[in-house]
């Protein structure tokens, strides 16, 4: 049998952290996940082998010390499963934002008859629910002064966590949208004008207010509006795994032993996401 | 501050070398405690095959990695800059846990070339004394030979299970293998994985250019393996979530797979996680470590005595705990004085995309290593005269996965978004795939490592700060390694071949390799080096500092197989001679 003297699980951490416009910077808070380690703990005490909660952690401090030793210890029912994304409608976005966010991603990942576009994949609930989150919070973000700009190469310098930094730089791109077009919001321009101006960002060619730096913002943009494109469906985005469809990559499978000497044939096998697919388990969609 | 029971040697950190140091200590029948700032990992638990395949939330969301928030380091690119932190991880991706980066590499096992143990003396008899002073470069030779190491490679190949074909047995060249290699005791332990369909059309056609390719050796098992431990891996499966992920399967090595199943179930072991040591402390002479002082997670101090510090974090861990703890003399860039931080060097890395119109290469069948590979421009495998630089690199066509949000290929000139890059990206996923172009970093004598004056962690102790960036050697090294990948590419009649070149300065982004090296290194006598041979500290005897902190300048391979064999060489060394007579085991 392994030993454990594990300390006492911390306290349970704060509801999550609501963000507000031009809010100051806080530190990120220390996630815990505290549910489920609680139970695990409890479960650990009750007598399973592994006394393992603590590792039910994405690296945050404040797990349980422990101490290991005379087996590997194991328990049953501790998996570290992964976060999925839950509910319906939008949690983080606020309406107006809501306008500006389908917008955005639609240009940045169109519809068309090749695949999917960003919106028909889910990419903005899948937005929303990352920035209602912790990464929104910027839970493995440096996030603790002193700032400055500093070059190109030491990247991300900015004070925002990604919930912040999605917030100011809506908001200042409409702000800067009303300055060039009166009346108009980024969403109600047409397609060739939010694509000039999504380049214009790209290339830092155009100033936000707001302490918004404009490529810092659509580089943020476009990498999670990929990642809400390709990820498991498990996080919202990827709606029916369309985005694996297009591009022929079959999803989560485990063995691929068969295929790799068959070399230039298509592999058959159905696209499949950590939960499954439709048709194979009854709780897919 | 609580002082607990003393041990015989205490491990500050546990991946590779802290498991490694940790199993054959204890079989010396030393009583060992490892404190490891992170978790404990185990594969059925926190990377089981259920829902190992997540790229979003591994590579990402980076849960296996060291989590910035709380500690990172400042960067820079030279001295006349201010370092600012690395907010987010970019260019490397740091380890915590327990396995840490043992976890989630790729699987890549290497031998470096016994003439990348000579960088100084060999390139300087062969092309000249400028060959390793121009741009300032500040190369050593290591203190140890390939020949010394050789053993403890091999013991880490039979560690692992390594899958490859050996290109040169006992002197001998074997077909098939490289035969650039030093020369090897024993064949690997498990024959090389099934090439898949782009890393046969590389070795095809650098056949065709008159190169050796040969299969990459791989800590990804081609078949099932028992190592000398006990430990039972599986065969590899090739599902492609290999490197920045937990294998679910037990089929890559790792501490979890291939050391702990037997040092967990030694007595005289015990293994202590959410521990994070602090600094050691030294006796008043600071001639002697008396142990280590650690912060729990419930931010308790406590003592541990040692007999014997041994140093097995991550490199830039190691170095920035000899700083904080006064071993050694920090260097000074200005002035050339001092070791302490000092060559700290990484990985130049390039790479070659090859499109096709008519070959399926289903990149999603993959793994960590595979690949096919040649040796031919690595090192001082060619000739270098003319060329005015030194080192080299391996060149490999290697498909390690097809994760779709990393792992996209898209001709020249494809926009980033919008309909062309989503057709770009529809039409070439399947018949793309990119040739690594994996290149030595010489040192430097701008390049290192110290303590930040400004930002620190989340216990109040200065952050590591690096200063580096490539130099010209590097540039032109990268340039020539690339354009014979290219040769490489366009011999295989693709349709379009696209040269990702390393140009301009270092940038924390986007993700290179996580190969940092130096700052410990090894060498002939405490002037110009921070440890022995032996990974002993020639300030503190009883402290070891494991790791690629010891290298003098990286080789152009990946550094895990070394850094592996001078941890058994330093624990053969220890186990025999120092226990018998505790103190230096190489005069000053």
């Amino acid at each position: 049998m392994s030993q454990r003297d594990g300390l006492d699980a911390p306290p349970p951490p704060d509801p999550r952290e609501p963000v507000h416009r031009n809010a100051v910077p806080q530190p990120p808070q220390h996630q815990t996940n505290l549910g489920r380690r609680q139970f695990l703990f409890a479960g650990a005490v009750a007598g399973m082998g592994r006394a393992a909660a603590a590792a039910l952690h994405d690296g945050a401090l404040g797990g349980p010390a422990q101490t290991f030793r005379g087996a590997v210890p194991w328990a049953e029912g501790t998996a570290d499963v992964p976060p999925s994304a839950s509910g319906s409608g939008y949690a983080y976005f606020a309406p107006a934002e809501v306008a500006f966010i389908e917008a955005a991603v639609e240009r940045l990942i169109p519809s068309d008859p090749i695949g999917p576009g960003a919106v028909a994949a889910g990419v903005p609930f899948f937005l929303d629910r990352q920035l209602a989150g912790k990464f929104g919070r910027g839970d493995h973000f440096y996030l603790v002064g002193p700032w400055a700009k500093g070059t190109p190469e030491q990247g991300y310098q900015s004070r925002f966590n990604p919930a912040q930094m999605y917030r100011a730089g809506m908001a200042a791109i409409d702000h800067y949208v009303g300055a060039h077009f009166p009346g108009a919001t980024f969403s109600t321009l047409a397609a060739a004008e939010q694509d000039n101006l999504l380049k214009g960002l790209e290339g830092g060619t155009i100033e936000l207010d707001g302490g918004v730096d404009s490529k810092t913002f659509f580089a943020m943009l476009l990498q999670n509006t990929k990642e809400g494109y390709f990820a498991d469906p498990i996080y919202g985005g990827n709606k029916e795994m369309g985005a694996w469809k297009m591009i022929g990559f079959p999803g989560a499978h485990y063995d691929y032993r068969e295929w790799a000497p068959r070399h230039g044939e298509r592999v058959p096998f159905p696209t499949v996401g950590l939960k499954g697919r439709p048709g194979w388990t009854k709780s897919q969609p | 501050m609580t002082t607990l029971k003393p041990v015989d040697a205490v491990l500050v950190g546990f991946g590779w070398t802290g498991a490694i140091m940790g199993q054959q200590l204890c079989d010396a029948g030393l009583t060992v405690i490892a404190l490891e700032r992170g978790p404990w990992r185990d594969t059925s638990t926190d990377f089981a095959t259920g829902f190992a395949q997540d790229e979003l939330r591994y590579m990402w969301r980076h849960h296996l990695f060291q989590n910035v928030a709380y500690d990172t380091l400042t960067v820079r690119n030279n001295i006349n800059q201010e370092a600012l932190p690395m907010r987010r991880l970019g260019a490397f991706l740091l380890g915590t846990g327990v396995g840490s980066g043992g976890v989630h590499w790729n699987g890549q096992i290497w031998r470096f070339l016994p003439s990348d143990f000579l960088t100084k003396s060999h390139n300087q008899q062969r092309y000249g004394k400028k060959s390793v002073s121009d741009y300032d470069l500040s190369v050593q030779d290591w203190s140890v030979t390939y020949e010394e190491l050789e053993p403890h490679y091999d013991q880490f190949d039979k560690l692992c299970g390594t899958s490859g074909r050996a290109g040169n047995l006992n002197g001998k060249i074997q077909p098939g293998g490289n035969p650039f290699e030093g020369a090897r005791s024993s064949e690997y332990p498990t024959p090389p994985m099934i090439q898949t369909y782009a890393p046969t059309l590389f070795g095809n056609a650098a056949a065709e250019c008159g190169r050796h390719p040969f299969p990459h050796p791989t800590g990804n098992l081609s078949e099932p393996y028992v190592n000398p431990l006990g430990a039972q891996l599986g065969a590899c499966t090739y599902c492609g979530f290999c490197e920045k992920f937990g294998c679910g399967n037990y089929s890559k090595a790792s501490p979890q797979t291939t050391v702990l199943p037997y040092l967990m179930a030694k007595s005289n072991f015990m293994l202590k996680t959410e521990c994070e040591v602090l600094r050691v402390e030294l006796s008043p002479d600071r001639k002697r470590a008396t142990g280590v002082t650690y912060v729990n997670s419930a931010g308790e101090e406590l003592f541990q005595p040692a007999e014997m510090v041994i140093l097995s974090a991550y490199v830039l861990q190691n170095v920035r705990l000899m700083l904080l703890s006064g071993i050694g003399q920090p260097y000074d860039p200005k002035t050339g004085v001092g070791v302490v931080g000092k060559n700290y060097a990484y990985q130049t890395m390039s790479s070659v995309n090859v499109f096709f119109d008519d070959k399926i290469l289903n990149p999603f069948i993959g793994a960590g290593a595979l690949a096919t590979v040649i040796d031919d421009f690595n090192g001082d495998n060619f000739d270098h005269s003319g060329l005015g630089f030194i080192g080299g690199a391996y060149i490999a066509g290697m498909v390690t996965g097809g994760r779709p949000i990393e792992m996209i290929y898209t001709p020249q000139g494809t926009p980033d978004w919008g309909l062309e890059w989503k057709h770009a990206a529809a039409k070439n996923y399947l018949k793309s795939f990119s040739i690594s172009v994996h290149g030595s970093c010489m040192s430097h004598r701008g390049n290192y490592l110290d303590l930040d004056p400004t930002y620190r962690d989340v216990h109040g102790r200065p952050m590591l700060r690096m200063t580096f960036d490539f130099t010209a050697n590097e540039h032109k090294m990268s340039d020539y390694a690339t354009d014979r990948a290219a040769e490489i590419a366009r011999a295989m009649n693709p349709r379009e071949v696209k040269l990702n070149r390393r140009t301009g300065s270092f940038s924390v982004t986007p993700y290179q390799t996580t190969h940092n090296t130096g700052g410990a290194m090894m060498g002939e006598s405490p002037r110009d080096s921070v440890v022995n041979k032996f990974l002993q500290s020639w300030d503190v005897p009883n402290v070891f500092s494991m790791g690629s902190g010891a290298f003098p300048q990286n080789a152009g391979y990946n550094p895990t197989g070394t850094v592996a064999a001078l941890t058994y060489h330093a624990a053969q060394e220890i186990t025999t001679r120092y226990l018998r007579n505790p103190g230096p085991l190489v005069q000053s």
